[in-house]
């Protein structure tokens, strides 16, 4: 076991990071034109990286699957991006957003990554503004903001229900100027199937044209991989369909570690699923945790009318409805952080009280916001307080102008309209804090070779705020990789064009298509999803909410079945030079098959509870995670060796100098 | 339910392509319409037919990846929203069902119900930004107050996905509600206004230049599209448009 060095720079937190950029080597303007980089993805992380390298000079050539940049996974963010502005006045500050966020993330995240990452929030949303984001304003014409859980403050700003779509569209537009000017080369419908390093250094990659099928080589000073997160190896998640691990994953079998995998999130608030065909589960965004109240009824005989259809959830009297996020949390109530919510909703629901016909739903309920809305604006309007109907109708538009889009795919999902009834949610696979380890340069333990946004793995600790992701993403994009990779490549001024004629780059390729023949000449038996279906019943139902001893070890041995049965038995149709989603697919479920099992050994090691991981063996008689400070207060980070279950252990310890270590309490 | 879909299969650009006929039973209501045809790809799979390539990612009606003209409808029979959201609730048992690509000169078919809509790219690239720097040094967010009405309507014309169902709605394809809301959120911020004259001069001649036809103010384009970007961002982009040219 080795110890990493996370490269955290010395001196007091507060300046930690002014003082890095001061001390830094920066690359004149001149020999940027001559430096080349590769940015894998166009989410908020990788679009915003674009964008900046090449208004700082770089050459910059961008890859995506999706048919443009735009529509990248981070366009489906709902609530919203958090930032210590304090626009409020609410006592918020840089050290808030840093004390919440690590507290959030149950003390499992580097301390000096955090604090920067709550330092330039603030530069984001002038950022944003600057470039046309139409964030939502109150009516004097200044920012708005709402709250999100595991916070008391109201720092978190949106565009109604679509913040991320207007933030990505944001860095979508910086990038379009960018190629405009030919400073970033687009590729559309490219998927990086492997990196190529020369001289122990990321030089490029090899992508697939998911047209021709073409497989290409790309080359390049430095390599930054923004790929989004491995939720999907779930099969089911918020996520979308293609959102996929084989960027992180070929990288990891290049050399970069990957850190604690089995650091997920299940968000409490998803519409649960319906029946076998499902293909993804749709979020409801946490802000309608603002407004709503979750509940489940207190008499197993309403619980059973419910489920019979004999009984209405509008029929529940109120000393019926167990409130029990408020029951238990007080102090945080409905807005208590995500991993707590999410196991405190399965908790009601093994319990028996689930409110739908398959046990696994809770309700979220409007109705007292409705009315309490309703009540302001007919005071506002000087109409008559005691008009019940005109309190629900303005109350319910209130509740529109805020969460609209929400209630409307909610309402096109479910058939039910939840202005009138409450609507049915259940936790469903949302994010993944793990991911690539890098240090605090966000380069990984390959030189040349980043990691930003959502695959990486270090400011979320074990469990992420709600509105932080669309933060960490467009704080690394912007404001930090671009000072940390010039520090790097001030090194590569005099190294000139990167070939790609090279033996490195020939062998990579040459594994690349010998990979891809293989699947499309196996001609087995089951389709690519039938594979990954069964992958995210192990997962769900071994690694998902709670996991033991047990089911870990089951969990590995049955995907290494799997995965065995995969190469035998997948069939992918169609041909390798043309376009063939079924072959897009087989290549990742095939990396995913491999995540999943270093995915269970990492949760099997962690014999403790914290965040999003909850073993049960270590809870309190309450039901509560209890952590391990004295022995697991460390990153794991893992080193590919061949076999998933023979990756080699690495060790970040966690230093908190600047945050008193506690037991994290909603109460 | 039981159904039988046409479904418009092509191998590739250069070939000619044709409806193809597929029956399919035990349909549920519940299943969105692109579950049905992933229930479909899994059939034919299995018969070692080549699956239908259609586009598609988020499925819940945001990333405007996926397409579908569905019985002569951009996205279907349901109004304001996207193939993905659309449920089978809306068919009836014994249905036939048309599924083609999205039609137009400017989005050429790349295989079955795939089309190529990197002319939009073309034209947000041409002016569909505000020329900022990354700085980490911009004026504060709250320097410039915003009058709520004009920062919400430009929230509105902002919220397009860029799907193209409003081209492959007009029997003109014109790109007209598309590129007007781009002109309009900016138009409506004062951030944008710096650039306005050339960000709608460059933006128009782009859509030309890619080959998208008139505006004949058919209104079809509003009708089909699933996010309800509205026509007066059109007339706002032609008072845009002439004062611009005027002022030239
Ligand atoms: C439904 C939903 C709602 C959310 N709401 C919020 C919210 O309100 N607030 C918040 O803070 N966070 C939210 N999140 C989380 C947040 O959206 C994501 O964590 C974040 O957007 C990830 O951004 P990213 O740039 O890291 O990656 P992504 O946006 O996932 O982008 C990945 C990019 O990589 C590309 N890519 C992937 N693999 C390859 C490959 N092999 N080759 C080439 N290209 C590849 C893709 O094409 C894409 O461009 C939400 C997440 C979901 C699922
Ligand atoms: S205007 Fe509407 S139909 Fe046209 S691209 Fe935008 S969202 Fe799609
Ligand atoms: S798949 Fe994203 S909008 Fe339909």
């Amino acid at each position: 076991m080795a110890t990493l060095n996370s490269g955290v720079p010395q001196g007091d937190l507060k300046d930690k990071w002014t003082q890095y950029k001061d001390s830094i080597d920066l690359v004149n303007p001149a020999n940027k034109r001559n430096i080349d980089v590769i940015v894998v993805g166009t989410g908020l992380a990788g679009g915003s990286a674009s964008a900046t390298l090449a208004e700082l000079g770089y050459n910059v050539k961008t890859f995506c699957y999706q048919d443009s940049p735009r529509r990248a996974h981070s366009i489906a963010a709902q609530g919203g991006i958090n930032a210590a502005k304090n626009y409020q006045g609410d006592g918020d500050s840089t050290y808030r957003l840093f004390y919440d966020t690590i507290k959030g993330g149950d003390y499992r995240s580097r301390e000096a990554n955090v604090y920067r990452l709550a330092e330039v929030s603030t530069n984001i949303i002038d950022q944003c503004v600057a470039q046309g984001v139409p964030f939502a304003r109150d009516y004097g014409g200044l920012l708005d903001n709402r709250s999100f859980g595991g916070v008391l403050v109201s720092r978190t700003f949106y565009a109604k229900g679509q913040t991320g779509q207007q933030l990505l569209l944001g860095a979508y537009s910086a990038m379009n100027r960018q190629i405009a000017r030919g400073k970033i080369q687009m590729h559309n419908r490219h998927e990086m199937l492997d990196v190529v390093i020369v001289d122990g250094k990321a030089r490029g990659i090899i992508a697939r044209n998911l047209i021709t099928g073409e497989i290409e080589r790309h080359s390049a000073h430095a390599v930054v991989i923004a790929s989004g997160g491995y939720g999907n190896v779930y099969f089911l998640s918020t996520n979308a369909m293609g959102s996929n691990a084989t960027a992180a994953w070929k990288v990891h079998k290049k050399g970069a570690f990957f850190a604690n995998p089995c650091y997920t999130q299940i968000h409490p608030t998803c519409i649960p699923r319906s029946g076998e065909y499902q293909s993804k589960l749709t979020l409801m965004s946490e802000s309608l945790r603002n407004d709503g109240r979750i509940w489940v009824p207190k008499r197993m005989e309403d619980v059973e009318a419910l489920r019979e259809g004999t009984l209405k959830a509008t029929e529940i009297a109120e000393e019926n409805r167990d409130y029990y996020l408020e029951r238990r949390y007080p102090a945080f109530g409905n807005l208590v952080p995500r991993d707590v919510a999410s196991r405190a909703a399965k908790e009601r629901c093994d319990a028996g009280y689930g409110v739908n016909k398959t046990g696994e739903a809770v309700y979220l309920d409007f109705s007292s916001a409705i009315t309490r809305y309703g009540k302001e604006q007919v005071l506002l309007q000087g109409e008559d307080p005691n008009d019940h109907n005109l309190i629900k109708k303005m109350g319910q538009e209130v509740v529109k102008s805020k969460y609209g889009n929400l209630f409307q795919m909610y309402e096109k999902i479910v058939d039910e309209n939840p202005y009138e009834n409450p609507m049915m949610i259940y936790p469903a696979v949302h994010y993944t804090m793990g991911g690539i380890w890098v240090d605090y340069n966000l380069m990984t333990t390959v030189p040349g070779l980043y990691a930003i946004g959502e695959a990486n793995f270090s400011d979320h600790g074990s469990n992420r705020l709600g509105a932080s992701a669309l933060m960490q993403g467009l704080a690394d994009g912007y404001f930090v990789l671009p000072y940390t990779i010039g520090d790097y490549l001030s090194n590569d001024i005099r190294t000139g064009p990167i070939s790609t004629d090279t033996p490195e780059f020939k062998e990579s390729e040459e594994k690349v298509k010998d990979l891809l023949k293989k699947l499309v000449e196996n001609k087995g038996k089951h389709s690519v999803d039938y594979y990954h279906k069964k992958l995210g019943n192990i997962m769900w139902d071994k690694c998902g909410m709670s996991r033991n001893e047990t089911g870990l070890n089951e969990a590995i041995s049955e995907i290494k079945e799997l995965r065995a049965d995969f190469w035998k038995n997948v069939m992918v149709p169609g041909g390798l030079n043309e376009l063939n989603k079924e072959l897009e697919k087989a290549g990742r479920v095939a990396d995913f098959l491999e995540l999943g099992e270093l995915f269970a050994k990492d949760a099997l090691t962690r014999n403790e509870s914290c965040g999003g991981h909850f073993r049960e063996e270590y809870a309190t008689k309450e039901g509560e995670a209890k952590r391990d400070d004295k022995k697991f207060n460390f990153v794991s980070a893992w080193e590919y060796k061949g076999e998933p279950s023979e990756a080699k252990f690495h060790k970040e310890k966690l230093e908190f100098e600047n945050i008193e270590v506690k037991v994290r309490s909603y109460k | 339910m039981n159904l039988t879909l046409k479904i418009w299969r092509q191998k590739s650009n250069t070939d000619k392509g044709s409806l193809e006929t597929y029956p399919i039973s035990d349909v549920s209501e519940d299943m969105s319409f692109l579950e049905m045809l992933d229930v479909l790809n899994e059939e034919l799979i299995e018969k070692e037919i080549e699956p239908v390539a259609f586009d598609h990612d988020c499925r819940e009606g945001i990333c405007g990846m996926c397409s579908l003209y569905i019985n002569g409808e951009a996205h279907g029979p349901d109004r304001r929203v996207t193939t993905c959201q659309l449920h089978m609730r809306k068919f009836n048992d014994g249905d036939t069902i048309f599924i083609e690509p999205f039609r137009a000169n400017s989005f050429p078919v790349v295989k079955d119900l795939v089309v190529d809509r990197s002319s939009f790219d073309r034209i947000q690239q041409a002016g569909g930004y505000v020329s900022v720097n990354t700085s980490g040094n911009t004026q504060d967010a709250n320097s410039i107050p915003i009058p709520k009405d004009d920062a919400d309507t430009a929230f509105d014309a902002a919220t397009c996905i860029g799907c193209g169902a409003c081209v492959a709605s007009c029997k003109n394809s014109s790109a007209m509600l598309f590129v007007s809301a781009k002109v309009s959120q900016f138009s409506l911020l004062p951030q944008g206004q710096v650039e306005a004259k050339e960000r709608v001069i460059n933006m128009v001649n782009k859509m030309d230049e890619e080959g998208f036809g008139n505006c004949t103010n058919t209104g079809a384009c509003e009708v089909e599209c699933p996010k309800g970007i509205s026509l007066d961002n059109i007339s706002r982009m032609n008072r845009e448009f002439i004062t611009a040219n005027v002022k030239k």
